[in-house]
């Protein structure tokens, strides 16, 4: 069982706990969740603390998840860190900007934990526990 | 008489209520993990039905309009129960919350259905009233596209008013 420090952010904690279970029905073992309702309390999360796996909603207030994947090449420890995104902009041009600014994944809500799966595991691939 | 314009309309009209149906019920099973969501009798639900949680989502841009989706505090918290997989009173905090990402969803998997809908309008983010005492009212001109679920035997209202 992959062990990881995940960071999900959604302004809804409904989403975010979703999400936590999903990753956990995946497999993975969260050795320490960490979430934020938008980009900016997530940035300055990730001033302080590590993370392994960022999971991102777009439409939050504040600051949205498509300007936070592109301000997050700037953070310096997290630069690196793999973005999916989970969100309900299923359009083309969203997908395109995301992946773009960065994101290495694109969920569309509603989803199963399957999904959450098959774009998180390949992205932890040569890890270590 | 009807005009072209009149019959277009209300074509477009039943083909976006069946696919506001189909993109509710996905939700509702994917999410809420609730299979069975047959469509309930709009008038005998309405009639007993007070609506003590009103989620709602903005669209904009080509497609502008409101999406409601309404139920009563119960049904509000058996759908936060059965997403956050607790027992009803561990979720009656969450109920607001589950239901404006229901409307949520809901909006975002109408709009993505739709061809080219996804690109032509952008979601707001969910606004929930809780309390049945009010009444919405809109100045524009709309057209509502209304669905009355019964969700485990109680009243559950998906609403999408589009501007004309």
């Amino acid at each position: 069982m992959k062990s990881v420090r995940a960071l999900i952010i959604d302004d809804s904690s409904v989403m975010r706990k979703i999400v936590e279970r999903a990753l956990r029905q995946a497999g993975l073992q969260l050795s320490e969740l960490n979430e934020a309702g938008n980009g900016v309390e997530a940035l300055a999360l990730l001033d302080r603390t590590a993370v392994d796996l960022i999971l991102c909603d777009i439409n939050m207030p504040v600051m949205d998840g498509l300007e936070f994947v592109k301000r997050l090449k700037g953070v310096a420890n997290a630069k690196d860190v793999p973005v999916v995104m989970i969100t309900t902009e299923g359009s083309e041009s969203h997908v395109v900007q995301a992946l773009s600014n960065g994101a290495r994944g694109y969920i569309r809500k509603p989803f199963t934990p399957d999904q959450v799966k098959e774009h998180v595991l390949p992205l932890l691939e040569g890890r270590g526990n | 008489m009807t005009t072209i314009h009149q019959e277009r309309a209300s074509w477009a009209c039943r083909e976006w209520l069946q696919v506001l149906e189909t993109a509710s019920r996905e939700v509702l099973q994917t999410m809420v993990h609730t299979e069975e969501v047959p469509l309930g009798a709009k008038s005998s639900a309405a009639a007993e039905f007070t609506a003590e949680f009103t989620a709602m989502i903005g669209l904009a841009g080509q497609i502008r309009g409101v999406l409601t989706v309404r139920c009563g505090r119960e049904t509000a918290t058996l759908i936060a129960a059965l997403m956050l997989d607790l027992n009803p009173e561990q979720a009656a905090g969450h109920a607001w919350d589950a239901l404006g990402e229901v409307a949520n969803m809901i909006a975002g998997n109408f709009k993505n259905k739709l061809h080219g809908g996804s690109d032509a309008c952008m979601l707001s983010i969910p606004t929930v009233i809780t309390g049945g005492d009010y009444m919405l009212r809109s100045p524009a001109d709309t057209l509502p596209l209304d669905l009355w679920f019964s969700f485990r035997g109680q009243p559950l209202s998906v609403m999408l008013e589009v501007q004309r």
